[in-house]
């Protein structure tokens, strides 16, 4: 009959309107800047490099192999080697970024960098207010603004994060027995200069 | 008892004596519209505010709840956000139509106002053809959208004006229809007597109200749905069908012009809400006889508070229809209904002088639902397309 389907409309809001006010399924609003929901473990705004320990350029894990620069899709990433290297994790010496600046203005949050990403040094954040009365050299991101440590990675994507660290601790100690090995081997020898700056990298 | 009902009138009886003697009828007439622009002023900001809380919590969210406590002084952040806004006029627009549309939606339909009767003693106007006149006024506002939707030289202002023609003037056929039946049994078209006809109680606390016979039932129902079309408000917004059209013949408006449309359509909503209550709620009377010492003003308030939640109830709960389903609904359903109605009202009044066991309360309500039920049932399966039969397919799995 014709109206029925009103009524049954009509019952539906009143129902949402009066259960509003007792029932929380019936009003799912976070109030925002009060309230916020705990970010989920796959969010992503804008990639941010990861460094080790408490030294943002000693502990970067960045090599500078500018492989994210180039799949980047958007080309906002840009790399400028340094000449001087540094010990990675392992104590291998490796290369570092002069210059790694992210255009967020071009960004689009793909997250390719991260999964070209060899040493696990690019990840991506969950920064979201990122506004900025310049339209330009404000939303270039600097190395220095970037580099973000391990623990708030842990913190922000916890799962991928310890994965990652139990695989880079699994390499460590790999590498470590090889250099004990290696140097039980050359026992009669005196320690090299390269194995004190191998203790040293990490 | 008295005092509390009367002291509106006593207040203004008093303030107009206090102006001197010549100025005395200017005074009283000041004062009556000073105060009804006030009260319908406020009730708008309150509407407004209220209105989006209540749509909010029916869609499972909180509406405003910033300014303010509890979100109560929204209104005044959209009038400052209203006010200084630039004021945009289309270049190619006729400038003097254009300015003038908002002005002829909004003006006249403080007129109306003057006529309803917000309690004892407290109708501005007392005309003999009130209702004629009230309806007279509110056919002002089909001139000042088709204003606006004309001067814009704008096609989504002149197809949402057309729309807009189209349906209030297709709408204003059953509203007057349904209220046919009142006159008919009040014998008058004045609105204060529409009222006193409806005084007194049945059995000594059934309210005489026209909405409590099978007439007064159905004709509240062709009411409100037809007004619900003449203020343009859901589910009859096409008008302003934003998913459309933009907003019909609102696009080109903005700030303080767009605000005037705003505030005209919700005054006309007020003024036709007023109106059911008054033709078919008992006006000021009290539901209940030994409820009669509140005062009268605050029975009219809660009828039209609760008139006007239904409104927003309806506008929570239905979409938009189309625009054939529109017309249809009107012209084949609304109207055929509305006559029917007529006919019943005819035989409630005239099945009063038949036989008195014939014309015990419940035979009458049988003989009018008897009337208006199968043709209500009859309408809504055959003559409305909205309502044909699923459709089988032949291929279909």
């Amino acid at each position: 009959m014709l109206g029925v389907g009103i009524i049954r409309g009509l019952i539906e809001t009143g129902r949402n309107f009066a259960g509003s006010y007792v029932r929380s399924e019936r009003l799912t609003t976070v109030q925002y800047p009060e309230a916020r929901l705990a970010p989920l473990e796959n969010a992503r705004t804008i990639p941010f490099l990861v460094y080790d320990g408490e030294d943002p350029v000693q502990g970067l894990r960045c090599t500078a192999c500018t492989i994210c620069e180039q799949e980047c899709p958007a080309r906002c990433i840009h790399i400028v080697k340094d000449t001087a290297k540094k010990p990675d994790y392992v104590g291998k010496m490796q290369l570092q970024p002069a210059v790694f600046d992210i255009d967020i203005s071009v960004c689009m949050g793909c997250g390719i960098c991260v999964e070209v990403c060899p040493f696990d040094s690019i990840q991506m954040d969950l920064v979201f207010n990122l506004t900025a009365t310049d339209r330009f050299a404000a939303l270039l991101l600097h190395k220095e603004r970037l580099a973000k440590s391990n623990a708030y990675f842990n913190q922000i994507h916890p799962k991928k994060s310890s994965g990652i660290d139990a695989h880079r601790a699994e390499e460590k100690s790999k590498a470590e027995a090889k250099a004990r090995a290696a140097a039980a081997a050359t026992t009669a020898k005196p320690p090299p200069t390269s194995a004190a700056t191998c203790g040293a990298g990490k | 008892m008295n005092a509390l009902d009367q002291v509106f009138v006593n207040l203004q009886g008093w303030l107009v004596g206090l102006a001197p003697a010549g100025l005395r009828a200017l005074a009283a007439m000041v004062l009556i519209i000073a105060g009804l622009m006030a009260v319908f002023g406020s009730c708008f900001a309150l509407t407004t505010v209220m209105e989006r809380k209540a749509l909010g919590r029916m869609q499972n969210r909180y509406g405003p709840n910033r300014v303010g406590p509890c979100g109560l002084f929204q209104p005044l952040a959209d009038a400052v956000k209203m006010l200084i806004k630039e004021d945009v006029v289309p270049f190619s627009a006729d400038r003097v139509v254009h300015f003038l549309a908002p002005l002829v939606l909004t003006v006249p339909i403080w007129l109306a106002f003057s006529l309803l009767p917000f309690g004892r003693n407290m109708t501005a106007v007392n005309l003999d053809a009130g209702v004629l006149v009230f309806f007279a006024i509110g056919s002002a506002s089909e001139l000042a959208v088709f204003m606006a939707g004309w001067s814009s030289q704008n096609k989504y202002s002149l197809i949402g004006a057309m729309r807009a023609i189209a349906q209030m003037i297709s709408y204003e056929v059953p509203l007057v229809l349904s209220v046919v039946p009142v006159v008919m049994l009040a014998g008058a078209l004045s609105l204060e007597q529409i009222v006193q006809a409806q005084a007194g109680y049945a059995f000594g606390f059934l309210p005489r109200w026209n909405v409590l016979t099978p007439w007064g039932m159905v004709g509240l129902g062709l009411f409100l749905t037809a007004a619900t079309a003449e203020s343009n408000r859901s589910p009859f917004d096409l008008p302003e069908g934003e998913s459309e059209i933009i907003a019909g013949y609102l696009t080109e408006y903005s700030g303080f012009k767009y605000a005037l449309f705003f505030l005209g359509e919700y005054l006309g909503l007020f003024a036709i809400t007023g109106l059911a209550v008054t033709l078919f709620l008992g006006g000021w009377q009290a539901p209940l006889p030994w409820l009669a010492w509140l005062p009268s003003w605050f029975w009219f308030a809660l009828k039209f508070a609760a008139l006007m939640a239904v409104f927003i109830w309806v506008r929570g709960a239905l979409p938009r229809l189309r625009l054939d389903q529109r017309l249809n609904f009107s012209w084949k359903f609304l109207v055929p209904l509305a006559l029917v109605n007529i006919l019943a009202a005819a035989l409630w009044h005239l099945s009063r002088q038949w036989n008195p066991i014939f014309a015990a309360a419940g035979a009458r309500w049988l003989l009018g639902l008897a009337i208006i039920f199968p043709t209500y049932v009859w309408l809504g399966r055959t003559v409305n397309p909205l309502f044909v039969p699923v459709r089988e397919y032949s291929y279909a799995e």
